[in-house]
């Protein structure tokens, strides 16, 4: 596919593009795969389908997903501070 | 019913009418110069900050879906209700790395809609009007939902008829209409400042009354087993794990495809406070799997849901424990806390709905030419539209089917998935392709839930086939010829319908049919507030 030229050109300056240009900005980072640990264990219901043991008296499959909120929180903040500009 | 509970309905009238006023001051609130204008109404400014955007992000999220529909589906069927966990850890990752990209692409080129990207991107007002009438269908069943959690609360009071929901609305409908966002955005910190002290009182007065979660779980276990229905349980049935997991990603996929998600991010004042937000949003996740036990909580304090005509409301359930287990007039705030959190959506929805009408059915088909003044009466006139065919939805409807009604609903946003989300990434789909696949989606989601038949399970236990037809969304794999009790959420089915037939047509449409202009640049899709292309809002208007 043929991409277009930035639709509104800025000034670069004289020397190359350098990071940060925000004209040229770039989200990818390798630590969004940290996203999709949450995703994994939380979308495979046979890893967390059974009673025991249980906590409170909450059967094991209540509270395993209740604490995988947790987990989803934990990798967001981590994300979110790692690719934060 | 022993008739009208009246400490419950004064309390729950005046924190009613406090809200309404409110809405009606939200109007003056960081007054803009001129409301005339869909920007000001429709988006609120686009200025709100960090805090705001939590509330009205969360406010929007977390309906009376969330809290009637959710816990009768965990107090009729058991683990598979509990869905809505899954579903909500899943959508904050996937919103705070896509919806970022939608937040700058918007920001750089001035959309207000999704279809507006849509237009823009694949350069085909077609597709933008493909996904402009899907986003307004599927709202539609999803405002009706908000009114079946206040008619299930007006029910538990001892309010029957259809009157006090026709007056609640048309409170609703003329703040809305006066005030815009700011309305459902002022509302909205009363809104969970009231449902965050009923849960907390909820989950912690409740198990305690009832003995603790052991006995709970209890209960619910032995009624699961006296049930005929082998489907329900405290934990999945093997066929069942299957359809858990395609909910739960379904569901997640289309939240964040419906336009009045969308509004809450463009509402937002910058990228980062997008993606601040999906790190914190979760709090609200850990509230709805609480909420969602409370559905085991009305088994174990021997809830009956109430009859009518024969029909079983189990969107009762959660509202007559509050009345067996609460005070009168704790009662009444639980029960306001109810019907307010289904009237913010509701009118956050509407709203949406509006702005996609306007935006890219009005403007683009009907009067080009539309001055600001114009668009902003469109979008007024559209959303009081949209809450009327949701109210007459309502009196048609069958309440009992209204956790089905978002599924459904689900189903049909989920075909604009590739158009939208997938196109955030990459513009390799063509977009006649991506047309024929909405197209294909649509008819496979549409022959799919005409399949499956409903069935329903008496206070006794008895089934009965009460539809033959859009009973559900649970499509029994069996159907396709496999050999297997497994079901699956007919969404995801669809979905891969369409995303089939959209990757086969791009590979014989490249190069041979022409594909519509590509307006943005790679680089939109990162920018922040305050980077040069970004434009604020008075370079807009």
């Amino acid at each position: 596919m043929a991409s277009r030229p930035v639709s509104e050109p800025q000034e670069p300056g004289t020397g190359p593009v350098h990071r940060g240009d925000p004209t040229h900005r770039d989200d990818r980072s390798a630590w969004h795969w940290l996203l999709l640990v949450p995703l994994v264990v939380v979308l495979i219901p046979q890893l967390y389908n059974k009673l025991q043991p249980t906590l409170f008296g909450i059967p094991f499959f209540y509270w395993y997903q209740l604490a995988v909120i947790a987990v989803g929180v934990g990798c967001t903040l981590v994300v979110y501070q790692k690719t934060r500009r | 019913m022993d008739g009208v509970k009246t400490t419950e309905l004064v309390i729950f009238t005046l924190l009613f009418l406090f809200v309404s006023v409110l809405g009606f001051v939200a109007g003056r609130w960081r007054r803009p110069k001129d409301m005339e204008h869909l920007d000001e109404w429709g988006l609120g400014g686009r200025s709100f900050g960090g805090w705001i955007t939590w509330f009205l992000i969360g406010g929007d999220l977390y309906t009376a879906y969330t809290f009637v529909a959710v816990p009768a589906l965990v107090f009729g069927a058991g683990a598979i209700g509990f869905f809505a966990v899954p579903y909500t850890i899943v959508v904050y990752p996937l919103v705070f790395v896509v919806l970022a990209r939608l937040w700058s692409v918007s920001h750089v080129h001035g959309f207000v809609t999704p279809a507006d990207f849509v237009r823009a991107r694949h350069g085909s007002p077609t597709l933008a009007l493909l996904v402009a009438i899907t986003g307004i269908v599927a709202t539609m069943p999803y405002i009706a939902l908000q009114l079946i959690g206040i008619e299930a609360v007006l029910k538990a009071m001892g309010v029957t008829g259809e009157l006090p929901i026709i007056v609640a609305f048309a409170i609703l409908a003329a703040y809305t209409y006066n005030s815009g966002l700011r309305a459902p955005a002022l509302i909205a910190f009363v809104k969970d400042t009231l449902i965050y002290i009923v849960v907390i009182v909820a989950v912690v007065a409740i198990p305690i009354q009832l003995g603790g979660f052991s006995d709970i779980f209890d209960a619910a276990s032995q009624k699961f087993a006296r049930s005929p229905n082998p489907g329900d349980g405290v934990l999945l049935g093997g066929p069942a794990q299957l359809q858990y997991a395609t909910l739960a990603f379904g569901s997640a996929l289309a939240l964040f495809l419906y336009p009045h998600s969308l509004t809450g991010i463009f509402a937002a004042r910058s990228r980062d406070t997008v993606r601040r937000n999906m790190a914190a949003l979760p709090a609200y996740s850990f509230v709805l799997g609480l909420l969602a036990l409370l559905g085991y909580m009305a088994i174990a304090a021997g809830v009956t849901p109430i009859t009518e005509d024969g029909k079983v409301d189990a969107n009762t359930v959660v509202p007559l424990l509050f009345d067996k287990q609460f005070p009168d007039w704790f009662a009444g705030i639980a029960f306001a806390a109810i019907g307010i959190g289904a009237l913010v959506p509701a009118a956050i929805m509407s709203i949406a709905a509006a702005n996609l009408w306007t935006r890219n059915v009005y403007k683009e088909y009907l009067n080009k030419d539309a001055t600001p003044k114009q668009e902003a009466r469109s979008s007024k006139l559209a959303s009081l539209v949209v809450k009327l065919g949701a109210l007459l939805a309502i009196l048609a409807l069958d309440p009992q089917f209204s956790i089905d009604l978002q599924l459904f609903g689900g189903v049909i946003m989920l075909q604009t998935l590739p158009a939208l989300a997938i196109a955030l990434y990459t513009r390799w789909l063509h977009a006649q392709a991506l047309i024929a696949g909405w197209v294909v989606g649509m008819a496979v989601g549409f022959v799919t839930l005409y399949r499956i038949p409903q069935r329903t399970f008496g206070a006794d236990g008895t089934i009965t086939i009460a539809r033959e037809h859009f009973g559900g969304s649970a499509f029994p794999l069996s159907d396709l010829g496999l050999s297997t009790t497994t079901t699956i959420y007919a969404g995801i089915l669809a979905l891969g319908a369409n995303l089939i037939v959209a990757v086969v047509l791009t590979l014989l449409m490249r190069g041979r049919v022409k594909d519509g202009e590509d307006s943005t640049s790679p680089s939109d899709y990162a920018a922040e507030s305050g980077d040069p292309q970004v434009k604020e809002l008075p370079e807009l208007v």
